[in-house]
């Protein structure tokens, strides 16, 4: 191995231990969060007696989680139902790994180890622990994933109940995964890059995609719900017809393992929703950010990066708490019937408009930016109020009956 | 028979599934702000929008005279009164022919707290009182005898006035 090549083992290595034990704190952190809003929400005040305002709880809920029996069912496919947990959680952490968190750090070290030899890094480091050429791709790929912990979970149990809940999850995740899929191909017409870094320097350059793609960034975001099951699509879980759905035969850290998967994936989802829509690490209003690289930019950058996630967090979790779940056929006809033909027709406006706005010369800028707003504007008006009066969103439950 | 299909005509805001999410989503952010309700009780027993009524009956406790003796005459009307059966009642007499009880104990496990044995004492010496933390780490502890029932310092029940119902 060259010297250059072990530099970048090395930071590899340190990356990944440090975003690892981030995202980790990070799920303790969102739990506690989720339990805390849900309570003042719902004029409570949550948990706030283990540590300062509570914040150690989900430490004290884990410790209880591992003291607790282990219980696998005897006609369990018990490799299956083992593995299931893992599955479900290992996707979600792997996407965070194409996510640039902050500006590229300069790191510069050049150092002799007895046995290993020597270690050389120069110049800026990419904040992210994988700069893949494919990014996005990435992400679609191993999002789909997921679903497999959740539908092998389900199935493992021999439990009717469970079945329902993964058979539920794997028509849910793989609907959704059509219009997730189709919602960001208007960022990747935009920046012209399938690269996250790419995305977020096209975003500096012009006018954050929340702007320049609305409706995008709103359909997205529902998709993204839908993708991490989270209400109102929950319809894996549904205490109310199917126990809990898929982990309803799991105990102890097992189960837990499966809260894990999911707050990861909310992290995981703010995080990018942050970085396709709400420009990533970008600082709004000055272009500081993205001259050359110093430590001070790379912390401040980051800052700005965790506020951003943290705001779709806490959005994730105000929805949840606000509404109610949708039944099976609503969410179907959502996707299906709704989401995905808008997405077509979006896709094929946005185009065009690009094709227009190229060929008057208008490629990045505000102008560009300003134009794409008022169309996206336009649109959204158009599905969201001309359409919902006539109740496209609710499906079939409204008819003109002649009277 | 034909069947009528009844329209309902909602006004619009009723039926916008989006306009009602948004409300929705107004009025949750909303309630962050709030005052809390909850009442963070070892370290909080009333607040301004709740103490406990006077009229609480929990357990027991006797009254007694000046010299410190109870005021119970052991006639054993409570012991007669009680549904629950939870009074043990053995009377003595002194040599100046005063009644007294030489047992006088009460199981609290079997207690309804039903108040009977403090409407129907005519010396006003058995009490319920208005006290809810009774914890112990024996089940012997819950047979409160005379010497417990004396030593109790809460407040008493004032019970329920049928002549002043809401207790004004």
């Amino acid at each position: 191995m060259t010297p250059e090549l072990k530099g970048f083992v090395l930071l590899s290595l340190i990356k990944i231990v440090v975003v690892f034990s981030v995202m980790m704190v990070g799920v303790m952190m969102v739990i506690w969060m989720e339990r805390r809003v849900s309570a003042w929400k719902q004029d409570r005040l949550g948990p706030n007696r283990v540590g300062p305002q509570g914040l150690l709880q989900s430490v004290a809920d884990g410790i209880k989680n591992f003291a607790k029996e282990d219980v696998i069912p005897e006609q369990a496919n018990k490799l299956l139902f083992v593995v299931a947990p893992a599955l479900s959680f290992i996707p979600a952490m792997l996407t965070f790994a194409v996510i640039p968190v902050a500006a590229p750090l300069p790191v510069d070290f050049d150092f002799t180890v007895p046995i290993l030899g020597q270690f050389v890094h120069s110049g800026p480091m990419p904040m992210m622990i994988a700069d893949l050429p494919i990014g996005m791709l990435f992400i679609v790929a191993v999002g789909s994933l997921s679903v497999y912990g959740i539908v092998l979970a389900g199935w493992s149990s021999a439990n009717k109940y469970s079945l329902l809940g993964g058979l539920r999850a794997s028509a849910q995740m793989v609907s959704y995964e059509v219009a997730l899929g189709f919602s960001f191909v208007g960022v990747l017409m935009l920046a012209g890059n399938v690269t996250l870094p790419e995305i977020v320097a096209h975003q500096q350059d012009s006018v954050w995609f929340v702007f320049a793609l609305t409706l995008g960034f709103i359909l997205f975001f529902v998709s993204n719900l839908a993708e991490t099951n989270r209400l109102p699509f929950d319809l894996p879980e549904t205490e109310s017809e199917l126990v809990t759905g898929f982990h309803t035969e799991y105990s102890s850290m097992k189960f837990a393992m499966f809260f894990m998967a999911e707050y990861t994936h909310i992290i995981t989802g703010s995080a990018l929703v942050a970085t396709l829509f709400l420009g990533g690490w970008d600082i709004p209003f000055t272009s500081w950010d993205s001259g050359d690289p110093t430590v001070l930019k790379s912390l401040l950058t980051l800052a700005f990066f965790a506020m951003k996630t943290l705001f779709f967090i806490y959005v994730f979790i105000w929805i949840r708490w606000t509404l109610p779940r949708f039944r099976f056929d609503q969410l179907m006809q959502l996707g299906w019937k709704f989401m995905l033909p808008v997405l077509l027709a979006y896709i094929l406006i946005l185009g065009a408009t690009v094709l227009v706005l190229d060929s008057i010369g208008w490629s990045s800028g505000l102008p560009y930016g300003a134009a794409l707003f008022v169309m996206n504007a336009v649109l959204v008006y158009i599905v969201f109020f001309i359409l919902d009066n006539n109740r496209l969103l609710l499906g079939r439950t409204h008819r003109k009956v002649g009277t | 028979m034909a069947i009528t299909v009844v329209t309902v005509r909602r006004p619009e805001d009723d039926v916008s599934y989006l306009r009602a999410t948004l409300k929705g989503m107004a009025l949750t952010f909303g309630h962050l702000f709030r005052k809390k309700v909850t009442m963070q009780y070892p370290e909080q027993k009333s607040d301004d929008t709740w103490e406990i009524s006077t009229r609480w009956r929990g357990t027991h406790r006797m009254l007694t005279d000046e010299q410190g003796r109870a005021k119970c005459v052991a006639c054993g009307l409570c012991p007669q009164v009680c549904p629950a059966n939870c009074i043990k009642l053995v009377p003595g007499e002194d040599e100046e022919g005063n009644r007294y009880p030489l047992i006088y104990e009460i199981d609290e496990f079997r207690c309804v707290f039903c108040g009977y044995c403090q409407e129907v004492c005519p010396e006003e010496a058995i009490h319920v009182g208005v006290h809810y933390e009774n914890a112990e780490y024996e089940r012997e502890r819950f047979v409160y005898d005379l010497e417990r029932l004396c030593a109790q310092t809460h407040p008493v029940s004032t019970l329920w006035d049928p002549s002043d119902p809401k207790g004004e």
